[in-house]
């Protein structure tokens, strides 16, 4: 029998097995619980108890699954209902309540309780599926299709969709024509750079030293920003198969996945699927009885942004401290230990299944030219609905935040979207319809980045946001070079100062200096980027800057030296009290007229009273600058 | 293969080794680019101080010379807008994080701060920035040298030729971002370490962050 035959009869077999185990799963009544440690954190493992709970009292033949992050944030916690002989139905927003209910209504009763379903999964005469609505109509779903869906802690949902499948086929062909394959389909590296990962793939292939390591970087670090963890927590065999294909394709036998010790789940969930590889043959000695071997392992990172820079990365791993070093040579050339070493994202390796099975022409075939496919971003701020959503490349900003992001919550205006963390920009009302493409977003003074994309409202200061991420850059720079260690930390200082209207004018030149001095002479991506936020706001916002060093106003009344809290006594009510308590440090003082009054001089302008003054007052109101208290109580 | 090459750097024809750094190839024939964490046994080169910047013909954006190996009729230029305002640039940040007390510095006259400021007319004082709050304590524990870090520019030489010369390894980077800092194992002071008050961390150093202890009759205190 040829190695070629065997290939495919083994993975056959391993696919035969997953299938009958999914079939028999179709059969009966399933809920999937989405327990990403996003849906953790909102609540999911109550969730599931009560349904087990409820399942057990009435003695349901129901199975209770976990799974990872369907991607929509902001009706967490989510489940679905999969119930044969109905559509497969998802509810967001579940509680304890709403358990009780769906189990007597739904599996007990015949009643899917519509009124509290977010959508359905499959096509059906009754109820809009998630394609039906404006989202579902933008989102082209390829690396997290199964997120959400498939029970992460089990490898036959992951075989049983045709996982795995890829690296069948792959293994029985020769390497370089992978290569070739992910070259042709112009993936370009989704960590940010959106460097041509065959390319990249092809210079490793290209050294003399046979010993290579692979990579994968899931050191995850900009504020925002959770793609990578969703994706290792919701489906770690996609990218687990992606880096097997990739250490065939440049015959490695060793490769590690680099995930910060803050993911303590996505480490667990990633661990337990490099177990169920093995035990099927997938990873280890001869895979899939090819010949060809290789394994994997989990590394930890421990917390430093700059760890994510990759040279940063393999030093980290090595054992020494996390710097960046000057490249050339490139990782390619001389990496881990010295060796020629692949060192992609996670989202990059988890392209290259779904492109060996459907074809380079098939990627190609979505995305712009320049870059083709989609990019999953997580969608968070001021928006509507803050979520996962993968679109596809040459999507507009506007479609994004106002089709897919349901736009503005609370009647607020749009004001910017940042877009690729510390080292990205941000980018204003004009700029909205610009195509998300790794070209179109450089020429306007952002990148790609890795996919986080903050949307900001009117209530967000421009400067502070600059400064916000300065703060972060300046923590988390490595400090070996001058312009990163000493250089932001200037920028830094001229921010606060802008943001406590002591800045002047000057100031805003001396800034755009060294921004650019930074940019130029960093010695690594985290420096020559950092100044991106402060550039972006000072070409794009630059009247906010002026507002704050002029007139000491802060228009969006975000700063607080800048503003202070005000009760109007023609809105205040005698019969309420909210303000008084919460405020931390008795500022508020109920006055002659039984009206509320703030001292400022105890003021820590925490916001806790505008928050808690009931909407029918609506009395607390920010002024900026400080001196218009004086023109109000003046007046009166 | 040769192993000599031929560069030309500022209009001068040189001769070269093959793969040697540009800076090293420069200075060997008394063309001065301002520097402070090369050396040449230090391999690769940190390239962490950004003050060696040069222009190579045919690329498109200054380059660090420590870190560029020189290649035949490679023509460089040690001065361009973009090479001065990159190296002033850099001066300032690092004069802004440097206690400037140049009369009481036992390195006056022979700190590389001040050969830069001369070579590129650069003032010591920084300008348009403010200066920075002074860095550290003095430590003054050991008998034969002190290490003042208010003065230190974090070069990392010391901690070179502490590890490779001495092969003591008292003294290392702790810290990230602006609080990076040299210093021991867990901050101690330097007596309650492996130091052997050899001072290749003192010759080594491009300022007076390391230096001598002087005893009353000038000399250098013996241990």
């Amino acid at each position: 029998m040829s190695a070629v035959t065997e290939i495919g009869l083994t993975y056959a077999g391993l696919r035969r097995q997953a299938e009958e185990k999914a079939t028999r799963l179709k059969a009966q009544a399933v809920i999937r619980i989405g327990s990403a440690t996003c849906g953790l954190a909102a609540g999911a493992a109550a969730v599931k108890e009560a349904f087990e709970r409820e399942i057990s009292k009435r003695r349901l033949p129901v199975k209770v699954l976990e799974t990872g992050c369907l991607g929509h944030c902001h009706a967490e916690p989510l489940v679905i209902i999969s119930r044969p002989g109905f559509p497969g139905i998802a509810y967001g927003f579940v509680d304890e309540d709403l358990v009780e209910l769906l189990v007597k209504n739904f599996l007990e009763g015949d009643d899917p309780c519509y009124e509290y379903a977010l959508a359905a999964l499959d096509p059906n005469d009754v109820f809009p599926t998630f394609e039906d609505f404006p989202r579902g109509v933008y989102e082209k779903k390829i690396i997290s299709g199964e997120s959400g869906i498939i029970d992460p802690k089990e490898i036959e949902q992951y075989l049983a969709g045709g996982g795995y499948g890829a690296l069948a086929e792959v293994l029985a062909r020769p390497p370089q024509e992978v290569i070739r394959e992910i070259k042709g389909a112009n993936l370009r590296g989704r960590g940010g750079a959106g460097f041509p990962a065959g390319v990249k793939w092809e210079l490793c292939d290209r050294q003399e030293e046979r010993e290579r390591f692979i990579i994968c970087n899931g050191d995850e670090g900009d504020p925002g920003a959770f793609m990578d963890r969703s994706l290792l927590e919701s489906n770690p065999h996609l990218c687990i198969e992606g880096m097997i294909i990739g250490a065939y394709a440049i015959q490695a036998r060793q490769g590690y996945i680099y995930i910060r010790a803050e993911y303590p789940l996505a480490i667990e969930r990633v661990n337990v699927a490099l177990n169920q590889a093995r035990e099927k043959g997938l990873l280890g000695e001869s895979i899939l009885n090819s010949g060809f071997s290789f394994d994997l392992e989990v590394f930890q990172g421990s917390g430093a942004f700059v760890c994510g820079e990759s040279s940063a990365l393999v030093r980290s791993m090595e054992g020494e401290r996390g710097v960046p070093r000057h490249r050339p040579p490139r990782l390619t050339e001389s990496g881990f230990r010295g060796k020629p070493t692949l060192l992609n994202n996670v989202k990059t390796f988890c392209y290259v299944p779904p492109i060996i099975r459907h074809g380079k022409d098939w990627f190609k075939g979505m995305g712009t030219a320049s870059s083709p496919g989609t990019a999953l971003f997580s969608l968070v701020g001021k928006v509507a609905h803050t979520g996962l959503v993968e679109v596809p490349m040459g999507t507009t900003l506007r479609e994004l935040v106002f089709e897919v992001g349901g736009g503005i919550p609370d009647g607020k205006q749009f004001k910017a979207v940042q877009i690729g963390g510390p080292s990205g920009g941000c980018l204003p009302e004009s700029a909205l319809d610009i195509p998300i493409d790794y070209d179109s977003l450089h020429e306007a003074g952002a990148i790609m980045g890795s996919g986080g994309l903050v949307v900001m409202d009117d209530d967000d200061c421009m400067v502070a946001v600059a400064r916000y991420f300065l703060e972060f850059t300046q923590q988390e720079s490595c400090g070996q070079c001058t312009f990163c260690r000493l250089g932001t930390r200037h920028m830094l200082d001229l921010l606060t100062a802008i943001c406590q209207g002591k800045g002047d004018l000057k100031s805003l030149d001396t800034l755009k200096d060294l921004a650019e001095d930074i940019k130029a002479g960093s010695l690594c991506g985290l420096g020559k980027t950092a100044p991106n936020p402060v550039l972006t706001t000072l070409r794009y916002f630059r009247e906010e800057y002026v507002a704050h060093i002029r007139e000491g106003i802060c228009p969006a009344k975000m700063c607080p030296d800048l503003i202070v809290y005000y009760i109007e006594p023609e809105k205040c009510s005698k019969l309420c009290n909210v303000c008084v308590g919460s405020c931390p440090v008795d500022a508020i003082y109920t006055r002659e007229d039984g009206l509320k009054a703030i001292d400022q001089k105890k003021c820590v302008k925490c916001d806790n009273c505008l928050k808690t003054c009931p909407p029918q007052y609506q009395a607390v109101i920010k002024l900026s600058p400080p001196e218009k208290l004086a023109e109000l109580e003046g007046k009166k | 293969m040769s192993e000599q090459v031929t560069i030309t750097i500022d209009g001068r024809e040189l001769s070269a080794r093959r793969g040697e750094k540009l800076l090293w190839a420069a200075l060997r024939n008394e063309i001065y680019i301002p520097h402070l964490c090369a050396w040449p046994e230090i391999e690769p080169p940190e390239a962490s101080c950004r003050l060696c910047y040069v222009e190579i013909e045919g690329r498109e954006r200054p380059v660090t010379s420590c870190t560029e190996p020189v290649i035949e009729g490679m023509v460089v230029h040690t001065r361009s807008p973009r090479v001065d305002r990159l190296v002033a640039s850099a001066f300032e940040l690092i004069m802004s994080d440097h206690h400037l007390n140049c009369a009481k510095c036992p390195q006056h006259k022979r700190c590389e701060l001040q050969k830069i400021a001369r070579e590129r007319r650069l003032r010591l004082r920084p300008s348009r920035l403010t200066a920075l709050p002074r860095r550290g304590e003095r430590d003054d524990s050991l008998k034969t040298i002190y290490f003042d870090s208010g003065r230190c520019v974090l070069c990392g030489r010391c901690i070179w030729a502490c590890r490779e010369l001495a092969r003591v390894g008292a003294i290392g980077f702790s810290r990230r971002g602006y609080k990076q800092a040299v210093t021991t194992f867990g901050d101690l002071p330097l007596a309650e370490t492996a130091c052997t008050e050899c001072g290749e961390c003192v010759e080594i150093c491009p300022v007076g962050a390391f230096s001598y202890k002087i005893n009353a009759g000038g000399e250098r205190e013996s241990l």
